[in-house]
């Protein structure tokens, strides 16, 4: 008759198991202000950064990490009941589908005025910059191309990486639209896969193929050929190399990384506080060197090796029309490359 | 002869099938939230059904795969007169404890340009193997070997012998580790949108990601779950009404192990050196390869070791959340096969072909209007693993349940016993190891979960997968190695508990059978 003290002990150990979990995590109320932030941004790239707000302010961050696109969804979710102050995105995507269904709160003139109106939209700010570029491989390409419409040459046949899935692809694709018409932009999409353009699940994995010579040309944000060399000790160590596109080219789009409030829970000075912080030029300064990203606060100087943000023209497109991705995808879907 | 289930059984089997249905729930109300047109518009999309037919074709081929190779080498590593016997039936379990977004990285990196479906079925079916091997080798040593050698005193050859006698025995089996693969292979995210293929569960994400479109993931994940309650009948209907029971006259025996001739024996060892190389020699070594390629590799040993306690933790809380609303569905699975029965079974296995994002969102979306207070604590994360793998306990005490002849508790009645002291004193013994291992499998899959961890996790707490994750996301790969090994060491000590009673070559029959008897001539009055 063993078995029956063995199920109950292990009911005794499974209402132990519930009451000490819903116990323990209850208990970490502390005394001091606190902020619940939910950060698309990596936990290894932004922590640090949040604790030095807390070190300056006294202010607990909660921060919660996850994917940009899954924390929009969840906050959400969770609707007026949501425990987040601020969402922290990885891109503007994620902040424009937020606002859109009404979830953010304005932010005070006084910290939106910080960032130039380009980077900036009533309900979020962006917090950094990232520049849409071509890595290659020199020894393929010596002469890589200056605009992107070239990439449909014969001589590019099969060589060309894309993450079409991607988010800031499809900012991307959705600025060529808007500046260059749709009629152009699907003969040129219909041109890469007609030139066997590779399809990659995101722009490191294109930067890594490059580099691996298995494929000879890539789209990609301007960061993750400096995070690449960083992981392979040093530029030197690696055979890919980055150009940046001609002004105006639609391969040289401007995307953000920003901040909003939530409306359920953000609307207050603490939250507001964080958003200004994240502008400050110690924060700005920490992603052009710890990230590599563009500071979008004025007169902070940008990663090092990379040309100047000034220098770089964005085409003319507006922040809030790039959030607006389903004719995009649509037409992604229709020539095959998602 | 078929029963009446106790009506309170019935009913908390019932709650408990709600309960672990309520994302579908939450999925019905977002995707018909704004009426019929958004749902019509995604399923009108061709897109939609490509990746259906890919995701049904994918659950096909893996879980065929499956069955094909790992009926072979259950056979071989119970019947057949193995060297080194012990060790292959450990390392065949093994890549169990890879995490299948870690074995695809890894084959990524150990085979540049590796994509497309035929490497998605090469990975998943490595990775899914034990799932069919494990339950398939403990029916085979549990099997009264008589009809089998009655079919060859008749003077049928061997293998047919073996395919008409015994074959038949172990295919519930056979069939429950073939189901739990299938519904694997639905759900995984990680190594489908690793290699590149266009499932549903990747569509699903998609929507989330790039669109922001929860209307049209939800009507996709529905679709999921259609795909999944569809599998789960063809099981049921193909388990049927099987119920194959060796009554014991004599002390359980195992046949003398089978000799093999050279060839066979030669390609016996090839195919578990295949099988091992993919599931799990080249996941780790490339693996282990990656941690010395970059020099982001720094370790913190706090850090690490905090992961695998928080790990092992949740691990512990999804097993026992788990096998606790298992235990009523199981019981009802077993021992009543009506159609209320099987429509609770049907709906409790449905959590588990759902992508863990969807069902995170759903027990986001119900555990914050329920029961605020516990939200983003382990006990609604405990909820949410229940919901992601009570299958797994469910199929586990199913299968053992099914060797128990209820006749059994019969007899213990006729000697006196209540029906409560007959069930505990002779059935939940006979069942006790069974279960367990279902448990064990359990805390095994909690232990590799991400989407839903990273939603609902206590906020600042890590487990080794969420760690890994973070790592890998911002592509620090040579840093991130480390967790993916830890992840598979870890993952290792609950693979090898399955695997231990199998190498030693101890069944439930083998070590409970005769101690069960000898209770019932005990508490004989």
């Amino acid at each position: 008759m063993k078995t029956v003290p063995r199920l109950v002990a292990l009911t005794a150990v499974s209402a132990l198991v519930v009451t000490l979990a819903a116990c323990s995590s209850n208990q970490s109320a502390e005394t001091g202000e606190k902020l619940v932030v939910y950060s698309g941004r990596s936990e290894s790239l932004v922590k640090s950064l949040f604790d030095q707000f807390t070190a300056q302010t006294g202010i607990q961050v909660e921060a919660r990490f996850g994917d940009s696109a899954e924390l929009a969804a969840q906050i959400a979710e969770e609707g007026s009941a949501t425990p987040a102050q601020v969402f922290f995105s990885q891109d503007a995507g994620a902040l424009g589908a937020l606002n859109k269904s009404d979830l953010l709160a304005p932010l005070p003139d006084s910290v939106s005025s910080l960032v130039p109106a380009n980077y900036r939209t009533p309900n979020w700010v962006g917090t950094s910059a990232r520049v849409r570029t071509l890595v290659y491989d020199p020894a393929k390409f010596p002469k890589p191309p200056k605009t992107v419409f070239d990439l449909t040459a014969p001589k590019y046949s099969g060589q060309v990486a894309l993450a079409p899935k991607n988010a800031s692809f499809q900012s991307f694709v959705t600025a060529m639209r808007l500046t260059e018409g749709d009629t152009k932009t699907r003969e040129w999409l219909k041109g890469l896969v007609a030139n066997q353009a590779q399809v990659f699940d995101n722009n490191l994995k294109i930067v890594q193929a490059v580099d691996a010579g298995t494929a000879g040309i890539g789209l990609v944000n301007h960061y993750y050929w400096f995070i690449h060399a960083k992981e392979k000790g040093g530029a030197s160590n690696i055979k890919v190399a980055q150009e940046f596109m001609e002004p105006g080219d639609p391969g040289t789009l401007v995307n953000l990384a920003g901040a909003g409030l939530t409306r359920a829970n953000g609307a207050n000075a603490t939250a507001i506080r964080f958003v200004e912080f994240l502008l400050s030029p110690p924060s700005q300064q920490y992603f052009a060197e710890r990230t590599f990203e563009y500071p979008v606060v004025s007169g902070i100087a940008g990663p090092e090796g990379a040309p100047a943000l000034s220098s770089l023209k964005s085409p003319p497109v507006k922040l809030d029309d790039l959030s607006d991705l389903p004719a995009t995808q649509e037409m992604l879907r229709q020539v095959g490359l998602i | 002869m078929r029963r009446k289930p106790p009506a309170p059984l019935l009913l908390i089997g019932a709650v408990v099938a709600v309960v672990v249905c309520l994302p579908l729930i939450y999925l019905l109300i977002r995707a018909f939230g704004s009426g019929w047109s958004p749902v019509i518009d995604t399923l009108a999309r061709p897109r939609t059904w490509q990746a259906f037919g890919l995701t049904a074709l994918l659950a096909a081929t893996v879980a065929a795969t499956t069955v094909v190779i790992g009926v072979p080498i259950a056979w071989l590593l119970t019947r057949a007169r193995l060297r080194a016997r012990r060790t292959w039936t450990v390392l065949v379990v093994l890549p169990l404890a890879v995490p299948s977004f870690v074995a695809a990285f890894a084959w990524l990196s150990f085979v540049p340009g590796f994509s497309g479906f035929g490497a998605a079925w090469l990975v998943l079916a490595a990775s899914t193997l034990p799932y069919v091997i494990l339950p398939t080798a403990a029916a085979l040593r549990g099997l009264d070997p008589a009809h089998e050698e009655v079919a060859r005193t008749l003077g049928i050859p061997p293998v047919r012998a073996f395919l008409r006698a015994t074959l038949p025995q172990v295919a519930a089996a056979v069939g429950g580790g073939a189901l739990l693969v299938a519904l694997y292979v639905l759900s995984d995210f990680g190594a489908v949108s690793i290699l590149r293929v266009d499932t549903l569960s990747r569509v699903v994400y998609d929507s989330y990601r790039a669109s922001f479109d929860r209307t049209s993931a939800a009507t996709l994940a529905l679709l999921l779950a259609v795909l999944a309650m569809l599998v789960v009948a063809a099981e049921q209907r193909a388990r049927g009404r099987s119920q194959r029971w060796r009554l014991a006259t004599s002390a359980p025996r195992q046949p003398p192990p089978v000799e093999t001739g050279r060839g066979p024996a030669l390609a016996s060892h090839l195919l578990l050196v295949l099988v091992v190389g993919i599931g799990l020699a080249v996941p780790v070594i490339a693996t282990w390869g990656q941690m010395r390629t970059g020099t982001s590799a720094r370790l913190d040993v706090g850090e690490l070791s905090s992961a695998v306690l928080t790990t092992a933790w949740y691990g512990l809380i999804g097993m026992v959340a788990a096998v606790v609303l298992a235990i009523p569905v199981g019981l009802l699975a077993a021992r009543y096969p009506i159609p209320s029965v099987r429509l609770i079974e049907r709906l409790s296995f449905v959590g588990h072909a759902l992508p863990g994002v969807v069902v995170g969102l759903g027990v986001v979306f119900i555990g914050i209007r329920l029961f605020p207070g516990l939200y983003q604590t382990v006990a609604i994360l405990g909820f949410a693993y229940a919901v992601l793998f009570v299958p797994k306990a469910i199929a586990a005490i199913r299968g053992s349940l099914a060797t128990v002849p209820p006749v059994l508790e019969d007899v213990a009645r006729t000697c006196g016993l209540s029906a409560w002291a007959a069930f505990r004193s002779v059935t939940v013994r006979l069942v006790a190891p069974g279960v367990g291992a279902g448990a064990v499998m359990v805390l095994l899959t909690v232990m590799k979960e991400l989407p839903a961890t990273l939603m609902l996790r206590p906020t600042g707490e890590h487990t080794l997968a969420t760690r890994l994750w973070t790592l890998t996301e911002i592509s620090a790969y040579a840093a991130a190695a480390p967790y993916a090994l830890a992840l598979v060491v870890v993952g290792a000590i609950p693979a090898v508990i399955l695997a231990v009673p199998l190498a030693r070559g101890q069944t439930s029959g083998d070590s409970i059978g005769p101690t069960a008897r000898a209770e019932l001539e005990e508490s004989s009055p």
